[in-house]
């Protein structure tokens, strides 16, 4: 228990996606202008990536890993370079399948996503999450964990610098840094101050 | 499509004055991640010129042929192909490079660079000017990795390449690494002096200032 409490920690602290991994900074940058927004894209991200992770997951070991087809006399074969594919197929469907279900059963909250749950599927940080499901050979319970930690990490930094940008539209800066430039500077002090979560976890 | 195409132009164009880095937020995630040496920024780039090329010139091709309704899912489909070949052929004659470049190979089919510059150029214009234009975008794209990585190498470790070229203070030099330089948030700020930069010579491109309060509420009568 106390392992999958540490993965959440790592995940969502220690290799948080924007911050950490510049994973899904496009969107980090494009829709943290205001708070609200902010955090409608957090929690799409969240349920996305919880749902995405196990799922190709699952995929991986049932269909792509070398020796998945065994049973069917296929020990030798290898789909693990289809991996990139199916798991931009699932992410997709499963993106359409969360909106269609959203406006079926919550109409007000899939008002309040409005354009992000499309843009979800081409999310760096999303695809990432199954590649890395992959990388370092996560089981089930692992993926559900690293999926909602790394989605709940990238909900907190986004929310985090929508809250300072919006303050920041009063303040006078000069005109090159307006928008984007003050933006990246700001994601970089975030991204010092998540450095030292590293240690939080590493000392326990 | 009868006007004829500045090629010249359509290729330096995106170089500074339509950078889809700094200027269109396009392709950031990979730009960042990868530039901690000069060599992994200069595979990234190749990489990504080539994909981002080939996807153009085959969504181009056939663009009369796609329905638009899935649009989308041909276009990334095309793209993932493209990028799965790269990265085999990086995993066969790059090992090394490929190990350091880590899943951010895979991750070129979510960039936005790519799938912007096929749905907003390619789908409408003709084989070759789409070519031209991503191979534009692609070098826009490699300028900045280029810049930022070689920043990144020379003041993290005094190397570029792998090759020492500031003498280290442990070894009889004088130069003493920014360790800072190869962690994450280094590479934000030197992105965000690069944008400004950019921007302070040509002021065309600052963003306006913003007048009204984001949460300003109306008071109440």
């Amino acid at each position: 228990m106390t392992g999958l409490w540490d993965l959440f920690l790592t995940a969502a602290f220690v290799d948080n996606m924007p911050l950490t991994l510049f994973l899904g900074l496009c969107t980090f940058l494009a829709l943290s202008k205001r708070p609200e927004a902010a955090f409608g894209l957090g929690v799409a991200m969240t349920g996305v990536m919880g749902v995405t992770v196990p799922l190709n997951h699952l995929i991986y070991q049932g269909l792509l890993a070398p020796g998945a087809w065994a049973w069917a006399g296929m020990p030798e074969l290898d789909l693990s370079y289809l991996s990139l594919i199916a798991f931009i197929g699932v992410i997709a469907a499963s993106v359409q399948v969360l909106e269609l279900l959203l406006d079926r059963f919550l109409p007000s909250i899939h008002a309040a996503f409005g354009v992000f749950l499309p843009l979800l599927t081409v999310q760096c940080a999303i695809l990432a999450g199954s590649l890395f499901m992959v990388e370092r050979s996560y089981s089930l319970a692992e993926s559900v964990v690293f999926g909602l930690g790394s989605g709940f990490g990238f909900a907190v930094a986004v929310a985090m610098l929508a809250a300072i940008r919006s303050r920041l539209a009063y303040a006078d800066l000069p005109a090159g840094l307006r928008g984007l430039g003050i933006a990246f500077v700001l994601a970089g002090l975030m991204s010092l101050g998540f450095a030292s979560f590293a240690q939080m976890v590493a000392a326990q | 499509m009868a006007e004829r195409l500045n090629f010249w132009s359509t290729l330096t164009d995106p170089l500074i004055r339509q950078n889809p880095v700094t200027l269109q937020i396009l392709g950031i995630c990979s730009a960042l991640a990868v530039t901690t040496t000069l060599a992994t920024a200069l595979t990234m780039s190749v990489s990504l010129t080539v994909v981002l090329t080939m996807a153009a010139g085959l969504v181009s091709m056939i663009r009369r042929h796609i329905p638009d309704t899935i649009r989308l899912i041909v276009q990334i489909v095309i793209v993932a192909s493209l990028v799965i070949v790269i990265d085999q052929i990086l995993q066969a004659y790059f090992a090394e490079i490929s190990r350091a470049l880590s899943v951010y190979v895979g991750l070129i089919t979510t960039n936005c660079l790519v799938l912007g510059q096929t749905e907003a150029y390619a789908r409408h214009h003709a084989p070759l000017p789409a070519m031209v234009d991503a191979f534009g975008n692609g070098l826009g794209y490699s300028f900045v990795l280029i810049v930022i990585g070689s920043l990144r190498e020379l003041f993290g470790k005094g190397e570029l390449f792998g090759a020492q070229i500031l003498p280290l203070a442990e070894s009889g030099g004088w130069f003493t690494p920014l360790s800072l330089m190869l962690l994450a948030p280094s590479a934000f700020f030197l992105l965000g002096l690069l944008v400004w930069t950019i921007r302070s010579f040509k002021p065309e491109q600052a963003e306006a200032r913003e007048h009204t309060p984001p949460l300003y509420v109306e008071p109440a009568e």
